[in-house]
């Protein structure tokens, strides 16, 4: 057995750990002018980001051949709590989504960004890879099912999120491109259909997405101010803490979902090429450790969870900068808001579980 | 099993899969660019126009002070409180500190708001203090906005309330030297540009677009102090004589300034709620009145012009009165045959009359119109009345006869002080002014300079212990005067018992510094004769303006006599 380094004792791989822990910071930095310059606000994202960080930790220790047993019990959970949700969940801003704990309330749609891609990796590693047309069709099952329940609270943002990962754990798995066609074609024609069981805030958003300018006041407000926020930043931005949009408040959900639009003010087109950057440098040793992972399960859980991160990304600076509809997605780290911290901290543990693990499970085998 | 099966296979998916990912980045990054880049400058525009706003800055209104530079009318910032009821009342705010502060129940501000829901802009509290103002932004209400205004604050009060005049609470004059000099009073707003948040609050001053020009100031040519004299002196009189009201104005006879302009009935300016439109009326210059005798010494001058009278020329008043067609002029006594200058010291109607009748119409007429009468000042005083000489120049004799002694014609107590001061001027007539003159004035000259100073002795004479306003003399002064008691006009006739009293006046005689008029409308009690009312008054007041301007005494023989108690003199 060769030398371990101390990180890799710790199963901690340090290339993952400098992109979050630099995406944490710019996030604090947004948040402190976004905020209205609230230091509380600041140091309240900061306390939740070291919580996450410790629970990140404890996800690395944990073996993937732990994870691979637990899968399916853990999305049965995630399936229960999202019925009991349905039946007996708090409303807040006219959606169901929480489970009220008590001490604390609980989104369980978060747990199906992991659940659905480790039961989906689970279900194709334990048979032949690609696998059969069976296979994939029951597979698609453990997908939709999450995602009609989290799309029923209605929540579109996460249901979007659910479902690329655990699509893209079976793209990964080899499905053939015949499969994959035939299944576009019958999306694109189940769209009326979907329109049709749509929310009228649902239909009015992607309404909205298609003419923004039509309802400048009501539904396209926020995507207005956004794009005027983004576009005054120009190459080089106001400046922290120079925003006008943010500022002065015309600019709503600022610190949360469009935060994106504040730090585009401020810090312009080299802010947001930096910022995209270190995204891509993190999903990309998302990828590398997916490309590396020696199991089945590993290589596809790891894709799997990457897309999620990539989905988080794109969605939120999509709607953000006005080039896809508004849906509650944050911006992965930024945005404040503890629920998705700790979601994509669970995330970067498992993928860094799978990356430091590897080299002990080939030796077992 | 294991993972290694169909290694090519997962890494050209891994491939697709990363060349996806950098598809749909470079697709944000260009949408970015897009925004940030090419669209840059319409978006910032579109910000701005969202954030920017131009404001107009308050210019404030030009002082007015008196000729020494006491302040008569000031400006001081003040706050006004509007909303945008819409606003405030969707965003659910509470109300009741709001409405503690402006002092009014809670239910009435929210009927208030709901009932002008409409409405884009809403007074809730003009002109209230700075500190207040800044408790109530500090509320935080939404559609709650404080913009600067400027209150008008009169330091003298009632005292030259009339001449003053004020302004409305939009700081636009509206009565006396407010209304007629407000454009020069008036400042132009400037205007900044201004960041302003969504709730429309001000963020942060850009730049200045253009800055106020602020009022002028105006100096009046009134002497704060004798006006406090004469308003004090006024307002003591026509309440000891239970008076209807009364005039005040004084004139200086080298330049044609008003000195003093009092009125009563007055009102405090400062305070809005006891206004009322009666008593806002610079009674001075707008409202007339028959002269009565102090018309006289005009008679006189167009005697003396005429020359078929001189001063030593004589007049048989006996058995004092006589017929004029149906009607009859008296004097209350027969003073038999008397020289000119005692029908003026003793104001002979019938002496008048009888003058005035030998003369022609015209003559006489135009005697009256040189010395002002019928015609506005050029004050410029807004309201000012022309007064009346009468359709002239066709005068019948009753008419003629009557005018002689100040009856069918009217005239201001401001134009009145004009004709004296023709008299004391040595014949020149200047304008009435109520800004302060700095260079001398020539005035046109109306009447021979020897005749003016020749109706000043007859004048003087009267201020005695033989004439009519012996209660007008000054101790150390030469005085020179002329009483008035005049029968009110009622409904066609005369009334018995209403009286106007009056005393037209200068001092001191060798070199005449000041003119008064004193008018006291309809005083009650066994008093009314002008000289027993009017003429105090024009002593306190000439005798308090002679000391406070340095004016040398004249009367050397006076002065060394025993101390003279004003109404103690000789009397009517």
């Amino acid at each position: 057995m060769e030398k371990r380094t101390v990180a890799q004792k710790l199963h901690i791989d340090m290339p993952l750990l400098f992109g979050i822990v630099v995406l944490c910071c710019i996030g604090l930095v947004v948040l402190y002018s976004a905020g209205g310059q609230n230091l509380h606000l600041v140091i309240r994202q900061a306390v939740i980001m070291t919580v996450a960080l410790l629970l990140l930790f404890l996800t690395a220790q944990i073996n993937p051949y732990q994870l691979q047993r637990w899968s399916i019990w853990f999305y049965l959970l995630g399936i229960i709590l999202l019925i009991i949700v349905l039946l007996a969940g708090y409303t807040g801003k006219g959606a169901q989504r929480w489970l009220n704990l008590g001490l604390f309330r609980f989104q369980p749609s978060e747990l199906m960004k992991l659940g659905v891609p480790m039961v989906m990796a689970w279900f194709i590693a334990g048979s032949q890879v690609p696998p059969n047309i069976g296979r994939v069709l029951l597979g698609c099952v453990f997908i939709i099912v999450p995602v009609l329940l989290i799309a029923k609270q209605p929540d579109l943002g996460t249901a979007v999120l659910v479902g690329a990962a655990g699509f893209a754990v079976l793209f990964i798995s080899g499905i053939s491109w015949r499969f994959i066609i035939s299944v576009m074609v019958l999306i694109a024609s189940a769209m009326p259909v979907i329109w049709y069981f749509m929310h009228d805030y649902q239909k009015r958003r992607v309404l909205t997405f298609l003419n923004p300018e039509q309802d400048p006041l009501g539904a396209g407000y926020h995507t207005i101010q956004a794009k005027i926020a983004i576009g005054s930043g120009g190459l080089f931005g106001k400046g922290w803490l120079n925003g006008t949009q943010s500022h002065l408040e015309f600019l709503p959900e600022r610190s949360t979902d469009f935060i994106f639009a504040v730090f585009s003010e401020e810090f312009g087109l080299m802010g947001v090429v930096l910022l995209i950057a270190i995204y891509g440098y993190v999903i990309g040793r998302g990828l590398w450790i997916a490309m590396n992972a020696q199991e089945t399960f590993g290589k596809l859980l790891a894709s799997g969870l990457i897309m999620t991160l990539f989905v988080y990304v794109f969605v939120n600076i999509g709607m953000v900068s006005g080039q896809l509809p508004v849906v509650g997605v944050p911006l992965p780290l930024i945005s404040l808001g503890g629920t998705s911290i700790v979601t994509l901290m669970l995330v970067f543990g498992i993928l860094m579980s799978i990356s430091t693990h590897r080299r002990m499970l080939s030796s077992q085998v | 099993m294991s993972g290694t099966e169909q290694p090519a296979e997962y890494s050209k998916r891994r491939g697709l899969l990363l060349g996806l990912y950098f598809i749909a980045m470079s697709a944000l990054l260009w949408r970015v660019i897009d925004l940030q880049v090419l669209n840059n400058e319409f978006l910032q525009e579109h910000g701005n126009a969202r954030a920017l706003r131009v404001v107009e800055i308050q210019a404030h209104r030009g002082i007015i002070t008196d000729r020494n530079g006491e302040p008569l009318a000031v400006s001081t910032p003040v706050k006004s409180v509007w909303a945008t009821p819409r606003k405030v009342l969707s965003s659910g705010h509470d109300l009741a500190q709001l409405a503690n502060y402006m002092n009014i129940p809670l239910r009435e501000l929210s009927g208030m708001m709901e009932e002008r829901i409409g409405r884009e802009f809403v007074y809730l509290k003009r002109h209230v203090e700075p500190a207040l103002a800044e408790q109530i932004m500090a509320l935080g209400i939404p559609g709650v906005s404080v913009e600067q205004e400027f209150k008008r604050y009169y330091p003298a009060g009632e005292v030259a309330a009339h001449i003053v005049g004020f302004t409305n609470i939009d700081d636009i004059g509206q009565e006396g030297l407010e209304l007629a000099y407000d454009k020069w009073l008036r400042g132009t707003p400037g205007s900044k540009r201004v960041i302003k948040d969504r709730l429309g609050r001000v963020i942060e001053d850009v730049e200045s677009i253009k800055t106020p020009s602020q009022g002028k100031l105006l100096q009046l040519s009134v002497d704060r102090r004798i006006q406090y004299l004469a308003y004090r002196e006024l307002k003591s009189a026509v309440n000891v004589y239970g008076a209807r009201g009364g005039s005040l104005v004084m004139l200086d006879v080298r330049t044609g300034e008003i000195l003093a302009m009092v009125g009563q009935p007055s009102h405090n300016p400062n305070n809005r709620s006891e206004m009322r439109t009666e008593l806002f009326r610079n009674r001075a210059v707008t409202d007339v009145f028959e002269p009565g005798s102090t018309i006289k010494p005009f008679t006189i001058v167009a005697a003396l012009q005429s020359g078929i009278y001189s001063p030593k020329s004589v007049i048989n008043t006996a058995p004092g009165y006589f017929r004029v067609g149906n009607h009859t002029i008296s004097d209350h006594r027969n003073f038999g045959s008397i020289d000119i200058p005692t029908i003026i010291q003793k104001s002979s109607n019938v002496g008048a009359s009888k003058i005035a009748l030998s003369l022609e119409p015209e003559m006489v007429r135009s005697a009256l119109a040189h010395v002002g009468l019928g015609n506005p000042t050029g004050s410029g005083f807004p309201g000012e009345s022309a007064g009346y000489l009468g359709p002239g120049p066709y005068w019948s004799d009753i008419e003629v006869a009557t005018i002689a002694f100040g009856y069918g014609i009217s005239v201001t107590a401001l134009q009145l002080a004009q004709a004296y001061l023709v008299l004391a001027a040595d014949g020149e007539l200047l304008p009435p002014t109520f800004i302060k003159q700095e260079f001398p004035v020539k005035g046109k000259q109306v009447i021979p300079a020897r005749i003016a100073r020749e109706i000043r002795h007859m004048l003087e004479a009267v201020v005695s212990n033989d004439g009519t306003g012996g209660q007008a003399a000054v101790r150390g002064y030469r005085v020179a005067g002329k009483t008035g008691t005049v029968h009110k006009a009622v409904g066609g006739g005369y009334s018995e018992d209403k009286y106007i009293s009056l005393f037209a006046g200068m001092a001191p005689v060798s070199d005449p510094r000041f003119v008064i008029v004193v008018s006291i409308d309809e005083p009650r009690g066994e008093k009314y004769y002008g000289g027993q009312i009017a003429a105090p008054i024009f002593s306190t007041v000439m005798q308090g303006a002679l000391r406070l301007m340095d004016v040398p005494p004249d009367d050397l023989r006076q002065s060394r006599e025993a101390p003279i108690v004003a109404g103690t003199r000789g009397a009517q």
